[in-house]
């Protein structure tokens, strides 16, 4: 605590405070939420996000498109009730039902495939948005070297500050919520753009 | 002994293959940048600067009471907070934490901070493996080096260095393609994520309201350093706090566009403590390391302040003339660019390096580019000016002390530095006949290592003002 103290004192002698206070709230946040139709934010949204995007009518033909997708290879579902309504689950080579710690990472880590549903994509910058839960953990989109997630198209926001929008306080919801943009990348190496250094090295987004 | 900061530079001017290798690396930066910034892509790029340095401002101006909302707020969800007032503080909170949970692999993201504080050097001696996760990083701590550059720590190395430390330090069949060099390492790092018991990050911005450090990266090892160890310790300054989570609609539309010409990074991280019940993966401890080592000085300086609004995007090194030639490696210290130049003799004292403020053309290019609208190149003229003054208390100083004490007495004397110049002129440089001068007498030489002196003009400025107003209005009296 003496740390605590010296940190603490160190800081208000330094701005001319005295002892504790509340301080002033800033300005409103500055939220800017552009009004496009879901039919440009899906337009924005395929556009621009750095993966994979498929449109599909319905769900039949994004149950039919995931099937193909993972055929012959081994694959891991998050336990979310769209995956269950595409019938992701119910495929040969998907496991599922994952819920302990150690059999989710070791699940994660041998497969090639992993499926997830999202909880929002943004337009525009255009990204993925998951939220750690019992649904959407947090190493099915990150350990194997594929990501699919199937998003509803209802829920293809414009972009950040409609996600703030929103969701003012992630840490009230979850542990964790991440943003993706895309696979895993860099050019660490001469500048040289390679995908796939720890993350997935391609991610493919199926919107329903 | 180690090489004066003069002698670095003149290595590094000399190592040909070092600046093409940051010419060709700072060039590409800069082009995507200024591609995703310009209007088209970003209309209002100069309002966000000004609303993330009216931000950093708040923040700042509140940071102690944001520090205990901060505080609770990480409790209350579960973490822990340890308070460092300095790097030994920071490195011992790390080394209890690591041995209370039987620790004896920790794997670590990129985090400028943890250099700062030396953090791997102490870990190792006390036994405990670390390993860099982030690829630049690794290959730096493979070739017992030092990050080049806040943002691409090994762009100065070509594939070929690179294919040739792996194939000494990993085993790996010698193989300069970037893709097989990414393989080997994903291959091995891998390994160590599933091992390691602890993961070491540093945060981007911790949000006050929230509890919540923040994490940006292309390459997917933060989120494994996050979430796969039971245990995760976040080390970040305490001048990092924003207000809020909204806040970050501002900062996230500026960061990556700064730092790798990117309108997102591939993955943003929003963390609030250890997994939840429900949640089925993610640690099972969080600790929050808040460093001062200096902080709450800087803090101090009203005039100064600002130098903390820093996201360590490293746009300022891209733009900068003078990094662009002598590199990340020679500038003493943690940070390096214009940042560095203004962060460094802060930190460590004026008289660390007393020359890091003079190495600048003042272009301003710094200040133009900064996402947070930090006026760095003013802060160089503040440093400056600090040194000096430092500098002329002492007594070796007292002839340059005296010398621009006669120079600002001439001046204000218009009539007495007319005919001092016309004797200059007549006396002193007779041999000149118009011809630049290659070296000044004495101490001057200084000014003339690098370049020449112009000859005196054959008539005074002042003599040819007068004349043209002769010209112009023959009777009138006014003299110039």
């Amino acid at each position: 605590m003496a740390e605590r103290e010296n940190i603490l004192h160190k800081v208000r002698t330094a701005l001319g405070h005295h002892g504790s206070s509340v301080p002033e709230p800033p300005s409103p946040p500055r939220l800017i939420v552009p009004s496009w139709s879901p039919e440009e934010r899906l337009a924005r949204l395929t556009a621009k996000f750095l993966g994979e995007t498929v449109r599909c009518a319905s769900l039949d033909e994004a149950a039919a498109f995931i099937a193909a997708r993972v055929a012959g290879r081994s694959a891991v579902a998050a336990n979310h009730p769209l995956l269950e309504r595409l019938g992701v689950m119910s495929l040969p080579s998907v496991r599922s039902g994952l819920t302990g710690r150690d059999e989710s990472r070791d699940g994660c880590a041998e497969s090639e495939i992993g499926i997830t549903g999202v909880d929002y994509a943004l337009a525009d910058p255009a990204a993925l948005v998951m939220l750690s839960s019992a649904r959407n953990d947090r190493l099915t989109s990150l350990l194997p070297a594929s990501h699919i997630a199937v998003v509803e198209a209802d829920k293809v926001l414009t972009g950040l500050d409609e996600l703030f929008t929103i969701v003012p306080d992630p840490a009230e919801i979850s542990s964790s919520m991440v943003l993706i943009g895309g696979p895993s990348r860099t050019g660490d190496i001469e500048m040289t753009l390679t995908l796939g250094v720890h993350g997935p090295r391609e991610v493919c987004l199926v919107i329903v | 002994m180690a090489a004066t900061f003069h002698e670095t530079i003149h290595v590094a001017l000399s190592d040909i293959k070092l600046q093409q290798n940051i010419l060709t690396a700072t060039n590409r930066f800069n082009e995507k940048r200024r591609e995703i910034v310009a209007p088209e892509a970003l209309p209002d790029y100069q309002e966000l600067r000004s609303a993330a340095h009216a931000i950093k401002k708040h923040a700042l101006d509140r940071l102690d009471s944001y520090l205990e909302m901060l505080e609770g707020k990480v409790r209350e969800h579960g973490g822990e907070v340890v308070w460092c007032p300095d790097g030994e503080a920071a490195v011992h909170a790390v080394l209890s934490i690591a041995r209370e949970n039987g620790v004896r692999l920790a794997v670590k993201s990129k985090s400028m901070v943890t250099e700062e504080i030396h953090l791997n050097d102490d870990l190792e001696k006390n036994g405990i493996e670390v390993l860099e996760t982030d690829l630049g990083e690794f290959i730096q701590q493979l070739s017992g080096e030092r990050p080049f550059h806040i943002v691409a720590p090994a762009m100065h190395k070509t594939r070929g260095e690179i294919a040739e430390l792996f194939a000494e330090k990993l085993g790996m069949a010698r193989n300069d393609e970037p893709t097989e060099l990414t393989k080997a390492a994903r291959g091995v790092l891998r390994q160590k994520f599933l091992e390691a018991g602890l993961g070491v990050s540093g945060a981007n911005f911790l949000i006050a309201e929230s509890g919540a450090v923040v994490l940006v990266e292309n390459e997917g090892n933060i989120r494994l350093t996050t979430s796969v160890p039971r245990v995760h310790v976040a080390i970040a300054g305490i001048e990092k706090v924003i207000p809020r989570a909204a806040d970050l609609a501002v900062f996230l539309k500026l960061l990556a566009r700064h730092g790798s010409g990117q309108p997102l990074t591939s993955y943003t991280s929003f963390l609030s403590g250890p997994r939840r019940s429900g949640e089925i993966n993610g640690p099972e401890k969080f600790y929050l390391l808040l460093l001062d080592n200096g902080r709450s000085r800087i803090l101090a300086d009203a005039e100064k302040r600002q130098t903390l609004y820093c996201i360590r995007c490293g746009a300022c090194a891209n733009v900068c003339p003078v990094y662009r030639r002598i590199g990340g490696h020679s500038y003493p210290g943690t940070y390096s660019g214009p940042i560095g130049a203004i962060l460094t003799p802060q930190f460590q004292g004026l008289g660390f390096e007393s020359n890091l403020p003079f190495a600048s053309s003042l272009c301003g290019a710094c200040g133009e580019v900064c996402p947070v609208k930090i006026d760095i190149p003013r802060m160089l003229l503040a440093l400056r000016r600090d040194v000096k003054e430092a500098e002329t208390r002492q007594e070796k100083w007292r002839w340059e002390k005296r010398a621009f004490q006669a120079w600002s007495w001439l001046m204000r004397h218009p009539r007495l530095f007319e005919w001092a110049g016309f004797f200059g002129r007549a006396f002193v440089w007779p041999e000149a006949e118009g011809k630049w001068i290659r070296s000044l007498p004495g101490p001057l030489n200084a000014w003339t290592d690098t370049r020449d002196f112009p000859p005196p003009a054959e008539q005074s400025f002042r003599r040819l003002w007068r004349a043209r107003q002769k010209q112009r209005s023959p009777g009138n009296g006014k003299s110039g």
